[in-house]
Protein backbone atom coordinates (compact mmCIF):
# COMPACT_ATOMS: atom_id res chain seq x y z
CA UNK A 1 0.00 0.00 0.00
CA UNK A 2 0.94 3.60 -0.44
CA UNK A 3 2.42 5.26 2.60
CA UNK A 4 0.99 8.69 2.11
CA UNK A 5 2.52 10.88 4.79
CA UNK A 6 -0.63 12.42 5.31
CA UNK A 7 -1.93 9.20 6.78
CA UNK A 8 1.12 8.20 8.84
CA UNK A 9 1.66 11.37 10.33
CA UNK A 10 -2.37 10.96 11.67
CA UNK A 11 -2.41 7.45 13.06
CA UNK A 12 0.69 8.14 14.94
CA UNK A 13 0.52 11.68 16.22
CA UNK A 14 -3.42 11.14 17.03
CA UNK A 15 -2.46 8.02 18.91
CA UNK A 16 0.08 9.81 21.04
CA UNK A 17 -2.47 12.83 21.78
CA UNK A 18 -5.28 10.61 22.62
CA UNK A 19 -2.86 8.36 24.60
CA UNK A 20 -1.79 11.60 26.69
CA UNK A 21 -5.25 12.74 26.79
CA UNK A 22 -6.17 9.24 28.47
CA UNK A 23 -3.33 9.41 30.60
CA UNK A 24 -4.61 12.62 31.81
CA UNK A 25 -7.94 11.29 32.45
CA UNK A 26 -7.09 8.94 34.70
CA UNK A 27 -5.19 11.36 37.02
CA UNK A 28 -1.64 11.28 35.81
CA UNK A 29 0.31 13.80 38.19
CA UNK A 30 0.89 16.88 36.59
CA UNK A 31 2.58 20.32 37.69
CA UNK A 32 0.15 22.67 39.14
CA UNK A 33 -1.65 25.74 37.96
CA UNK A 34 -3.25 27.03 35.24
CA UNK A 35 -0.56 27.76 33.30
CA UNK A 36 1.22 24.60 33.66
CA UNK A 37 -2.73 22.73 32.72
CA UNK A 38 -2.78 24.96 29.70
CA UNK A 39 0.19 23.89 28.02
CA UNK A 40 0.04 20.14 28.87
CA UNK A 41 -3.88 20.32 27.62
CA UNK A 42 -2.64 21.96 24.61
CA UNK A 43 0.38 19.25 23.75
CA UNK A 44 -2.29 16.69 24.40
CA UNK A 45 -5.26 18.03 22.36
CA UNK A 46 -2.70 19.73 19.59
CA UNK A 47 -1.57 16.31 18.50
CA UNK A 48 -5.05 14.95 18.58
CA UNK A 49 -6.09 17.56 16.62
CA UNK A 50 -3.08 17.98 14.44
CA UNK A 51 -3.14 14.08 13.34
CA UNK A 52 -7.14 14.63 12.59
CA UNK A 53 -6.12 17.34 10.40
CA UNK A 54 -3.54 16.07 8.34
CA UNK A 55 -5.37 13.12 8.03
CA UNK A 56 -7.90 15.67 5.94
CA UNK A 57 -5.26 16.18 3.46
CA UNK A 58 -5.31 13.16 2.34
CA UNK A 59 -8.58 13.58 0.58
CA UNK A 60 -9.98 14.61 -2.36
CA UNK A 61 -12.42 16.73 -0.62
CA UNK A 62 -11.54 17.95 2.58
CA UNK A 63 -14.18 20.58 2.17
CA UNK A 64 -16.89 17.98 2.45
CA UNK A 65 -15.08 16.23 5.28
CA UNK A 66 -18.03 16.95 7.80
CA UNK A 67 -19.59 14.27 5.83
CA UNK A 68 -17.59 11.32 7.50
CA UNK A 69 -19.49 11.66 10.71
CA UNK A 70 -22.92 10.43 9.41
CA UNK A 71 -22.23 6.51 8.41
CA UNK A 72 -21.13 5.69 12.12
CA UNK A 73 -23.83 2.69 11.78
CA UNK A 74 -21.72 0.51 9.18
CA UNK A 75 -18.18 2.53 8.97
CA UNK A 76 -15.06 2.78 10.85
CA UNK A 77 -13.60 5.67 9.55
CA UNK A 78 -17.05 6.94 10.27
CA UNK A 79 -16.98 5.95 13.90
CA UNK A 80 -13.22 6.94 14.18
CA UNK A 81 -14.16 10.64 13.32
CA UNK A 82 -17.16 10.97 15.74
CA UNK A 83 -15.13 9.28 18.72
CA UNK A 84 -12.16 11.82 17.99
CA UNK A 85 -14.54 14.56 18.53
CA UNK A 86 -16.62 13.21 21.50
CA UNK A 87 -13.43 12.84 22.99
CA UNK A 88 -12.09 16.19 22.36
CA UNK A 89 -15.15 17.78 22.86
CA UNK A 90 -15.20 16.13 26.93
CA UNK A 91 -11.44 16.81 27.48
CA UNK A 92 -11.94 20.47 26.26
CA UNK A 93 -15.21 20.39 29.56
CA UNK A 94 -12.33 18.76 31.25
CA UNK A 95 -9.71 21.59 30.74
CA UNK A 96 -12.39 23.82 31.57
CA UNK A 97 -12.45 22.61 34.97
CA UNK A 98 -8.54 22.31 35.27
CA UNK A 99 -8.04 25.67 34.26
CA UNK A 100 -10.58 27.68 35.98
CA UNK A 101 -11.44 25.03 38.85
CA UNK A 102 -8.39 23.59 39.53
CA UNK A 103 -9.50 20.31 40.06
CA UNK A 104 -9.56 17.21 37.32
CA UNK A 105 -12.79 15.38 37.93
CA UNK A 106 -11.82 11.97 37.74
CA UNK A 107 -15.31 10.70 36.54
CA UNK A 108 -15.38 12.90 33.86
CA UNK A 109 -11.16 11.86 33.23
CA UNK A 110 -12.13 8.38 33.13
CA UNK A 111 -14.97 8.37 30.51
CA UNK A 112 -12.55 10.61 28.25
CA UNK A 113 -9.80 8.35 28.71
CA UNK A 114 -12.41 5.09 28.06
CA UNK A 115 -13.14 7.54 25.43
CA UNK A 116 -10.05 8.16 23.98
CA UNK A 117 -8.72 4.27 23.80
CA UNK A 118 -12.27 3.78 22.08
CA UNK A 119 -11.01 6.35 19.23
CA UNK A 120 -7.74 4.62 18.83
CA UNK A 121 -9.21 0.72 18.41
CA UNK A 122 -11.66 2.73 15.67
CA UNK A 123 -8.27 3.87 13.82
CA UNK A 124 -6.77 0.64 14.10
CA UNK A 125 -10.04 -0.96 12.88
CA UNK A 126 -10.32 1.31 9.50
CA UNK A 127 -7.27 -0.99 8.32
CA UNK A 128 -8.33 -3.94 9.96
CA UNK A 129 -11.37 -4.26 8.52
CA UNK A 130 -10.15 -4.60 5.48
CA UNK A 131 -9.73 -8.28 4.33
CA UNK A 132 -7.91 -6.99 1.10
CA UNK A 133 -5.02 -6.85 2.69
CA UNK A 134 -3.81 -9.88 5.37
CA UNK A 135 -1.30 -7.62 6.99
CA UNK A 136 -3.80 -5.88 8.82
CA UNK A 137 -6.80 -7.57 9.21
CA UNK A 138 -5.74 -9.00 12.13
CA UNK A 139 -6.66 -8.30 15.67
CA UNK A 140 -3.04 -7.63 16.50
CA UNK A 141 -3.78 -4.43 14.77
CA UNK A 142 -5.61 -3.04 16.68
CA UNK A 143 -3.54 -3.90 19.72
CA UNK A 144 -0.56 -2.85 18.30
CA UNK A 145 -2.32 0.86 17.84
CA UNK A 146 -3.56 0.61 21.96
CA UNK A 147 0.05 -0.43 22.37
CA UNK A 148 1.70 2.49 21.30
CA UNK A 149 -1.16 5.22 22.20
CA UNK A 150 -0.35 4.10 25.62
CA UNK A 151 2.85 3.96 25.54
CA UNK A 152 3.46 7.37 24.27
CA UNK A 153 1.25 9.01 26.30
CA UNK A 154 2.59 7.28 29.65
CA UNK A 155 5.64 8.60 29.00
CA UNK A 156 5.06 12.05 27.85
CA UNK A 157 2.97 11.86 30.92
CA UNK A 158 5.97 10.75 32.65
CA UNK A 159 8.28 13.11 31.24
CA UNK A 160 5.58 15.74 32.17
CA UNK A 161 5.11 14.13 36.00
CA UNK A 162 6.85 17.10 38.78
CA UNK A 163 7.74 14.28 40.82
CA UNK A 164 10.61 15.27 43.35
CA UNK A 165 11.29 12.13 45.44
CA UNK A 166 13.69 10.48 43.55
CA UNK A 167 12.89 6.93 44.78
CA UNK A 168 9.59 7.11 43.23
CA UNK A 169 11.04 8.63 39.93
CA UNK A 170 12.72 5.58 39.76
CA UNK A 171 9.65 3.75 39.74
CA UNK A 172 7.82 5.52 37.16
CA UNK A 173 10.74 5.65 34.61
CA UNK A 174 10.57 1.64 35.31
CA UNK A 175 7.55 1.63 34.64
CA UNK A 176 7.85 3.14 31.09
CA UNK A 177 10.70 0.76 30.40
CA UNK A 178 7.41 -1.89 30.76
CA UNK A 179 5.41 -0.24 29.00
CA UNK A 180 7.49 0.45 25.61
CA UNK A 181 8.33 -3.70 26.19
CA UNK A 182 4.95 -4.22 26.45
CA UNK A 183 4.12 -2.22 22.99
CA UNK A 184 6.96 -3.41 20.89
CA UNK A 185 6.75 -7.15 22.15
CA UNK A 186 2.80 -6.37 20.70
CA UNK A 187 4.84 -5.08 17.41
CA UNK A 188 6.99 -7.58 17.07
CA UNK A 189 4.01 -10.67 17.74
CA UNK A 190 2.49 -8.24 14.61
CA UNK A 191 5.64 -8.36 12.20
CA UNK A 192 5.82 -12.44 13.00
CA UNK A 193 2.04 -12.54 12.13
CA UNK A 194 2.68 -10.82 8.58
CA UNK A 195 5.18 -12.88 8.09
CA UNK A 196 3.57 -15.67 7.82
CA UNK A 197 0.13 -13.85 6.75
CA UNK A 198 0.76 -13.30 2.36
CA UNK A 199 -2.06 -13.27 -0.07
CA UNK A 200 -1.39 -17.35 -0.54
CA UNK A 201 -1.95 -18.06 2.99
CA UNK A 202 -5.29 -16.41 3.00
CA UNK A 203 -6.09 -18.01 -0.01
CA UNK A 204 -6.16 -15.67 -2.89
CA UNK A 205 -3.72 -16.23 -5.82
CA UNK A 206 -3.77 -15.18 -9.50
CA UNK A 207 -5.67 -18.64 -9.92
CA UNK A 208 -8.71 -17.68 -7.64
CA UNK A 209 -8.48 -13.99 -8.72
CA UNK A 210 -9.40 -14.99 -12.16
CA UNK A 211 -11.26 -18.34 -11.61
CA UNK A 212 -8.55 -20.20 -14.30
CA UNK A 213 -6.88 -22.53 -11.66
CA UNK A 214 -8.82 -25.27 -12.51
CA UNK A 215 -7.35 -25.26 -15.87
CA UNK A 216 -3.44 -24.43 -14.89
CA UNK A 217 -1.16 -21.90 -13.04
CA UNK A 218 -2.11 -18.14 -14.19
CA UNK A 219 0.81 -15.54 -14.85
CA UNK A 220 0.26 -12.29 -16.40
CA UNK A 221 0.91 -11.63 -19.26
CA UNK A 222 -0.24 -8.14 -20.48
CA UNK A 223 -1.38 -5.74 -18.20
CA UNK A 224 -3.93 -3.48 -18.95
CA UNK A 225 -1.90 -0.34 -19.99
CA UNK A 226 1.55 0.47 -20.85
CA UNK A 227 1.73 2.98 -17.59
CA UNK A 228 0.59 3.51 -13.72
CA UNK A 229 -2.62 3.80 -12.83
CA UNK A 230 -4.35 4.98 -9.45
CA UNK A 231 -4.49 1.30 -8.40
CA UNK A 232 -1.27 0.37 -8.99
CA UNK A 233 -0.06 3.62 -7.22
CA UNK A 234 -2.27 3.33 -4.22
CA UNK A 235 -2.24 -0.40 -3.67
CA UNK A 236 0.91 -1.90 -5.62
CA UNK A 237 3.34 -0.33 -3.80
CA UNK A 238 6.63 -2.20 -4.33
CA UNK A 239 9.85 -0.48 -3.32
CA UNK A 240 9.25 -0.38 0.68
CA UNK A 241 9.15 -4.09 0.92
CA UNK A 242 12.98 -3.88 -0.92
CA UNK A 243 14.17 -2.40 2.21
CA UNK A 244 11.98 -3.59 4.94
CA UNK A 245 14.76 -5.48 7.13
CA UNK A 246 16.91 -2.21 7.22
CA UNK A 247 14.04 -0.30 8.06
CA UNK A 248 12.67 -2.23 10.80
CA UNK A 249 16.19 -2.11 12.32
CA UNK A 250 15.67 1.51 12.71
CA UNK A 251 12.86 1.43 13.87
CA UNK A 252 13.66 -0.60 16.90
CA UNK A 253 16.55 1.35 17.30
CA UNK A 254 14.86 5.02 17.39
CA UNK A 255 11.61 3.99 18.73
CA UNK A 256 12.95 1.03 21.28
CA UNK A 257 16.07 0.91 21.81
CA UNK A 258 16.70 4.17 22.58
CA UNK A 259 13.85 5.30 24.96
CA UNK A 260 13.96 2.24 26.93
CA UNK A 261 18.03 3.14 27.58
CA UNK A 262 16.78 6.84 28.71
CA UNK A 263 13.84 5.53 30.74
CA UNK A 264 15.97 2.55 32.40
CA UNK A 265 18.64 5.32 33.16
CA UNK A 266 15.97 7.56 34.74
CA UNK A 267 14.92 3.87 36.85
CA UNK A 268 18.09 3.29 37.88
CA UNK A 269 19.69 6.58 38.91
CA UNK A 270 16.12 8.59 40.08
CA UNK A 271 17.02 11.22 37.77
CA UNK A 272 14.63 14.01 36.56
CA UNK A 273 11.77 12.52 34.76
CA UNK A 274 12.32 15.26 31.91
CA UNK A 275 14.68 13.08 30.13
CA UNK A 276 11.81 10.99 29.22
CA UNK A 277 10.77 14.00 27.56
CA UNK A 278 14.10 13.11 24.89
CA UNK A 279 12.44 9.31 24.70
CA UNK A 280 8.88 10.57 23.83
CA UNK A 281 10.72 12.12 20.78
CA UNK A 282 12.53 9.05 19.63
CA UNK A 283 9.84 7.02 20.52
CA UNK A 284 7.13 9.37 17.99
CA UNK A 285 10.00 8.90 15.37
CA UNK A 286 10.58 5.04 15.54
CA UNK A 287 7.22 5.13 14.98
CA UNK A 288 6.67 6.54 11.96
CA UNK A 289 9.41 4.34 10.60
CA UNK A 290 6.86 1.93 11.95
CA UNK A 291 3.83 3.14 10.63
CA UNK A 292 5.95 4.10 7.09
CA UNK A 293 6.63 0.04 6.40
CA UNK A 294 2.83 -0.87 8.42
CA UNK A 295 2.03 0.67 4.78
CA UNK A 296 4.19 -0.38 2.77
CA UNK A 297 5.01 -3.58 3.25
CA UNK A 298 1.24 -4.42 3.14
CA UNK A 299 0.59 -6.15 0.05
CA UNK A 300 -3.09 -5.50 -1.39
CA UNK A 301 -5.49 -8.43 -3.25
CA UNK A 302 -5.64 -5.89 -6.40
CA UNK A 303 -1.67 -6.40 -6.84
CA UNK A 304 -2.27 -10.19 -8.25
CA UNK A 305 -3.75 -9.17 -11.42
CA UNK A 306 -1.13 -6.55 -11.76
CA UNK A 307 1.26 -9.59 -11.54
CA UNK A 308 3.54 -8.03 -8.67
CA UNK B 1 -26.62 4.98 3.76
CA UNK B 2 -24.13 3.04 3.51
CA UNK B 3 -25.53 -0.19 5.32
CA UNK B 4 -26.06 -2.61 2.57
CA UNK B 5 -29.90 -3.03 1.54
CA UNK B 6 -31.67 -5.99 3.30
CA UNK B 7 -33.62 -7.14 0.06
CA UNK B 8 -32.66 -6.61 -3.79
CA UNK B 9 -35.67 -6.76 -6.07
CA UNK B 10 -33.57 -7.12 -8.98
CA UNK B 11 -30.00 -8.20 -9.46
CA UNK B 12 -28.36 -6.79 -12.49
CA UNK B 13 -24.74 -7.79 -14.03
CA UNK B 14 -22.90 -8.70 -16.22
CA UNK B 15 -21.38 -12.50 -17.20
CA UNK B 16 -18.52 -12.17 -19.10
CA UNK B 17 -17.42 -14.73 -21.80
CA UNK B 18 -13.52 -15.60 -21.54
CA UNK B 19 -13.90 -17.85 -24.20
CA UNK B 20 -14.73 -15.33 -26.89
CA UNK B 21 -13.24 -12.26 -25.57
CA UNK B 22 -10.59 -11.30 -28.30
CA UNK B 23 -8.80 -8.84 -25.89
CA UNK B 24 -9.59 -6.06 -28.52
CA UNK B 25 -10.33 -3.26 -25.36
CA UNK B 26 -13.02 -2.19 -27.41
CA UNK B 27 -15.66 -2.39 -24.10
CA UNK B 28 -12.82 0.15 -22.19
CA UNK B 29 -12.63 2.48 -24.63
CA UNK B 30 -16.76 2.93 -25.64
CA UNK B 31 -17.20 2.95 -21.31
CA UNK B 32 -15.20 5.62 -21.11
CA UNK B 33 -16.69 7.37 -23.86
CA UNK B 34 -20.06 7.02 -22.86
CA UNK B 35 -19.34 7.64 -18.96
CA UNK B 36 -17.20 10.53 -19.72
CA UNK B 37 -20.36 11.94 -20.73
CA UNK B 38 -23.06 10.38 -18.66
CA UNK B 39 -23.32 10.04 -15.02
CA UNK B 40 -21.65 12.10 -12.84
CA UNK B 41 -17.66 14.10 -13.76
CA UNK B 42 -16.50 13.28 -16.90
CA UNK B 43 -13.63 10.46 -16.30
CA UNK B 44 -10.80 12.85 -16.17
CA UNK B 45 -7.52 11.88 -17.80
CA UNK B 46 -3.73 13.79 -16.90
CA UNK B 47 -1.31 14.34 -19.27
CA UNK B 48 -3.01 12.45 -21.58
CA UNK B 49 -0.66 13.06 -24.70
CA UNK B 50 2.54 12.88 -22.76
CA UNK B 51 4.74 10.51 -20.83
CA UNK B 52 3.11 9.48 -18.17
CA UNK B 53 -0.53 9.81 -18.73
CA UNK B 54 -2.55 8.44 -16.19
CA UNK B 55 -7.12 8.53 -16.16
CA UNK B 56 -9.39 6.52 -14.53
CA UNK B 57 -11.24 3.77 -16.57
CA UNK B 58 -14.57 1.45 -15.12
CA UNK B 59 -13.05 -1.53 -17.15
CA UNK B 60 -10.19 -2.52 -18.19
CA UNK B 61 -8.54 -5.60 -19.56
CA UNK B 62 -5.59 -7.72 -18.66
CA UNK B 63 -4.31 -10.37 -20.64
CA UNK B 64 -3.13 -13.90 -18.75
CA UNK B 65 -1.20 -16.96 -19.47
CA UNK B 66 -2.75 -20.30 -18.15
CA UNK B 67 -0.33 -22.85 -18.14
CA UNK B 68 -2.21 -26.42 -17.98
CA UNK B 69 0.29 -29.04 -16.03
CA UNK B 70 0.17 -31.32 -19.52
CA UNK B 71 -0.20 -29.22 -22.63
CA UNK B 72 1.18 -25.91 -23.59
CA UNK B 73 -0.14 -22.11 -22.32
CA UNK B 74 -2.84 -20.49 -23.42
CA UNK B 75 -4.05 -17.03 -23.78
CA UNK B 76 -6.55 -15.34 -21.68
CA UNK B 77 -8.13 -11.62 -22.21
CA UNK B 78 -9.66 -10.83 -19.09
CA UNK B 79 -12.04 -7.81 -18.77
CA UNK B 80 -12.67 -6.35 -15.41
CA UNK B 81 -15.14 -4.32 -13.94
CA UNK B 82 -17.13 -3.33 -10.66
CA UNK B 83 -18.97 -7.05 -9.73
CA UNK B 84 -21.84 -5.26 -8.19
CA UNK B 85 -21.45 -7.72 -5.42
CA UNK B 86 -23.95 -8.44 -2.89
CA UNK B 87 -22.13 -8.45 0.33
CA UNK B 88 -20.02 -4.97 -1.62
CA UNK B 89 -17.15 -3.90 1.23
CA UNK B 90 -16.72 -0.78 -0.44
CA UNK B 91 -20.22 0.59 0.44
CA UNK B 92 -19.64 -0.19 3.78
CA UNK B 93 -16.55 1.32 5.01
CA UNK B 94 -17.70 4.19 3.08
CA UNK B 95 -17.68 7.12 6.10
CA UNK B 96 -20.11 9.27 4.14
CA UNK B 97 -22.71 7.45 2.40
CA UNK B 98 -21.66 8.39 -0.82
CA UNK B 99 -21.31 5.04 -1.89
CA UNK B 100 -24.96 2.66 -1.78
CA UNK B 101 -25.97 -0.50 -3.41
CA UNK B 102 -29.77 0.03 -4.69
CA UNK B 103 -32.35 -2.06 -3.18
CA UNK B 104 -34.24 -2.09 -6.74
CA UNK B 105 -31.73 -3.45 -9.08
CA UNK B 106 -28.60 -4.52 -6.77
CA UNK B 107 -26.55 -1.61 -8.84
CA UNK B 108 -23.41 0.26 -7.19
CA UNK B 109 -23.32 3.21 -6.84
CA UNK B 110 -21.18 6.37 -5.69
CA UNK B 111 -23.34 10.03 -5.21
CA UNK B 112 -20.03 12.43 -6.05
CA UNK B 113 -21.42 15.45 -4.51
CA UNK B 114 -21.12 12.97 -1.02
CA UNK B 115 -17.79 11.70 -1.76
CA UNK B 116 -14.82 13.11 0.13
CA UNK B 117 -12.60 11.48 -2.06
CA UNK B 118 -11.01 9.55 0.90
CA UNK B 119 -10.16 6.63 -0.91
CA UNK B 120 -10.97 3.79 1.33
CA UNK B 121 -13.78 2.08 -0.52
CA UNK B 122 -11.12 0.86 -3.18
CA UNK B 123 -8.93 -0.27 -0.62
CA UNK B 124 -11.77 -2.30 0.55
CA UNK B 125 -12.46 -3.79 -2.97
CA UNK B 126 -10.61 -6.89 -3.95
CA UNK B 127 -11.30 -6.64 -7.54
CA UNK B 128 -9.51 -3.04 -8.69
CA UNK B 129 -12.78 -2.19 -9.79
CA UNK B 130 -12.52 1.62 -7.88
CA UNK B 131 -10.71 4.11 -9.39
CA UNK B 132 -10.19 8.07 -8.12
CA UNK B 133 -10.76 9.98 -10.75
CA UNK B 134 -7.63 12.56 -11.29
CA UNK B 135 -9.33 15.41 -12.20
CA UNK B 136 -12.18 15.59 -9.88
CA UNK B 137 -11.03 13.81 -7.20
CA UNK B 138 -13.63 11.36 -6.52
CA UNK B 139 -14.35 7.64 -6.45
CA UNK B 140 -15.52 6.63 -10.04
CA UNK B 141 -16.64 2.93 -10.75
CA UNK B 142 -18.71 1.15 -13.47
CA UNK B 143 -22.82 2.05 -13.04
CA UNK B 144 -24.27 -0.67 -14.89
CA UNK B 145 -24.83 2.09 -17.40
CA UNK B 146 -27.88 3.28 -15.28
CA UNK B 147 -28.09 6.07 -17.66
CA UNK B 148 -28.76 4.28 -20.51
CA UNK B 149 -30.28 1.00 -19.29
CA UNK B 150 -33.62 2.48 -18.29
CA UNK B 151 -32.87 5.14 -21.03
CA UNK B 152 -36.45 5.37 -23.09
CA UNK B 153 -34.97 8.30 -25.37
CA UNK B 154 -32.75 5.20 -26.63
CA UNK B 155 -33.57 2.95 -29.27
CA UNK B 156 -34.31 -0.50 -27.79
CA UNK B 157 -31.09 -2.04 -28.32
CA UNK B 158 -28.92 0.31 -27.15
CA UNK B 159 -30.51 -0.19 -23.70
CA UNK B 160 -27.92 -1.76 -22.18
CA UNK B 161 -24.30 -1.02 -20.66
CA UNK B 162 -22.29 0.38 -23.47
CA UNK B 163 -19.70 -2.65 -23.20
CA UNK B 164 -22.20 -5.20 -23.64
CA UNK B 165 -23.48 -2.87 -26.32
CA UNK B 166 -20.35 -2.34 -28.37
CA UNK B 167 -18.58 -6.03 -27.83
CA UNK B 168 -18.08 -7.28 -31.13
CA UNK B 169 -17.32 -10.95 -29.68
CA UNK B 170 -20.23 -10.76 -27.92
CA UNK B 171 -18.61 -11.98 -24.86
CA UNK B 172 -20.36 -9.82 -22.52
CA UNK B 173 -23.85 -10.44 -21.35
CA UNK B 174 -26.40 -8.02 -19.54
CA UNK B 175 -29.77 -9.57 -17.38
CA UNK B 176 -30.72 -10.14 -13.97
CA UNK B 177 -29.17 -12.67 -12.10
CA UNK B 178 -32.41 -13.17 -9.89
CA UNK B 179 -34.66 -14.58 -12.54
CA UNK B 180 -33.76 -18.04 -12.79
CA UNK B 181 -34.86 -17.77 -16.76
CA UNK B 182 -32.75 -14.71 -17.66
CA UNK B 183 -30.32 -14.88 -20.12
CA UNK B 184 -27.52 -14.22 -18.35
CA UNK B 185 -28.34 -17.23 -15.45
CA UNK B 186 -28.78 -19.57 -17.88
CA UNK B 187 -25.56 -18.86 -19.22
CA UNK B 188 -23.81 -19.38 -15.87
CA UNK B 189 -26.07 -22.63 -15.50
CA UNK B 190 -25.16 -24.26 -19.20
CA UNK B 191 -21.56 -23.10 -18.85
CA UNK B 192 -20.23 -23.21 -15.37
CA UNK B 193 -19.79 -19.61 -14.48
CA UNK B 194 -17.75 -18.70 -11.72
CA UNK B 195 -16.72 -15.70 -8.82
CA UNK B 196 -13.67 -13.89 -8.67
CA UNK B 197 -11.91 -14.63 -5.51
CA UNK B 198 -14.76 -16.33 -3.52
CA UNK B 199 -12.69 -16.16 -0.46
CA UNK B 200 -12.90 -12.61 0.14
CA UNK B 201 -16.71 -13.00 0.89
CA UNK B 202 -17.82 -10.44 -1.22
CA UNK B 203 -20.25 -12.75 -3.20
CA UNK B 204 -20.07 -10.89 -6.74
CA UNK B 205 -23.17 -10.60 -8.88
CA UNK B 206 -20.94 -10.46 -12.62
CA UNK B 207 -20.34 -13.98 -13.59
CA UNK B 208 -16.98 -15.68 -15.51
CA UNK B 209 -17.61 -17.85 -17.55
CA UNK B 210 -14.24 -20.44 -18.40
CA UNK B 211 -12.62 -20.59 -21.89
CA UNK B 212 -13.66 -23.87 -23.01
CA UNK B 213 -11.30 -26.55 -23.25
CA UNK B 214 -8.53 -26.40 -25.86
CA UNK B 215 -8.43 -29.07 -28.53
CA UNK B 216 -5.55 -32.11 -27.86
CA UNK B 217 -2.15 -30.87 -29.52
CA UNK B 218 -0.91 -33.88 -30.66
CA UNK B 219 -3.51 -33.82 -34.00
CA UNK B 220 -2.22 -30.41 -34.70
CA UNK B 221 0.91 -31.06 -34.53
CA UNK B 222 2.14 -31.73 -38.42
CA UNK B 223 3.34 -28.48 -39.21
CA UNK B 224 6.70 -29.85 -40.38
CA UNK B 225 7.77 -29.88 -44.42
CA UNK B 226 7.53 -33.40 -45.80
CA UNK B 227 10.08 -32.70 -48.61
CA UNK B 228 10.29 -36.23 -49.87
CA UNK B 229 6.00 -36.25 -50.73
CA UNK B 230 6.59 -35.26 -54.11
CA UNK B 231 9.32 -37.55 -55.47
CA UNK B 232 7.00 -39.74 -57.10
CA UNK B 233 5.22 -37.24 -58.43
CA UNK B 234 4.26 -37.84 -62.63
CA UNK B 235 3.17 -36.27 -65.36
CA UNK B 236 2.60 -32.69 -65.78
CA UNK B 237 2.69 -32.00 -62.10
CA UNK B 238 6.03 -34.65 -62.08
CA UNK B 239 7.45 -32.42 -64.31
CA UNK B 240 6.65 -28.79 -62.95
CA UNK B 241 8.13 -30.16 -59.87
CA UNK B 242 11.03 -30.84 -60.99
CA UNK B 243 11.90 -27.90 -63.47
CA UNK B 244 10.97 -25.32 -59.85
CA UNK B 245 13.14 -27.71 -58.49
CA UNK B 246 16.38 -26.78 -60.66
CA UNK B 247 15.54 -23.37 -60.55
CA UNK B 248 16.45 -23.34 -56.89
S1 LIG C 1 -16.40 -5.18 -7.38
FE1 LIG C 1 -15.43 -3.87 -5.86
S2 LIG C 1 -16.38 -1.86 -6.21
FE2 LIG C 1 -17.71 -3.37 -7.18
S3 LIG C 1 -19.23 -3.91 -5.61
FE3 LIG C 1 -17.58 -5.44 -5.47
S4 LIG C 1 -16.23 -4.62 -3.90
FE4 LIG C 1 -17.53 -2.91 -4.57
S1 LIG D 1 -13.81 7.73 -1.55
FE1 LIG D 1 -15.91 8.55 -1.54
S2 LIG D 1 -17.21 6.79 -1.99
FE2 LIG D 1 -15.21 5.98 -1.39
S3 LIG D 1 -15.34 5.59 0.83
FE3 LIG D 1 -14.50 7.66 0.60
S4 LIG D 1 -16.30 9.01 0.64
FE4 LIG D 1 -17.09 6.93 0.26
Amino acid sequence: MHPAISVIFFTVTSGAGFGLIAMIGVGAPMSQGPLAAFLISLLAGGLAVAGLISSTFHLGHPERAWRAFSQWRSSWLSREGVLAVATLFLFGVYVLFWLFAGNRPLWLGVLIAFLAIVTVVATAMIYTQLRTVPHWNSILTPLVYVGFAIACGYVAAAALNPETNSSDRATIAGMACLVLIVAWALKMSWWHRAGRTSLAAVGSTPETATGLGAIGRVRLLESPHSGENYLTREMVHVIGRKHAAKLRAIALTTGFAAPLLISLAVAISGGPLAWLGVAFVCLIAGLFVERWLFFAEARHAVSLYYGR
Amino acid sequence: MTSLPTAIERSLGLVIDLDTCVGCHACVVNCKEWNTGGYGAPLGDLDPYGDEPVGSWLNRIHTFEVTPEDAPASIVHFPKSCLHCSDAPCVTVCPTGASYKRSEDGIVLVDESMCIGCGLCAWACPYGAREMDPVENVMKKCTLCVDRIYNDNLPEEDRTPACVRTCPAGARHFGDFSDPESNVSKLVEDRGGFDLMPEMGTAPVNKYLPPRPKQATESCGASEAKPDETANATGFLGWLDRALERLG
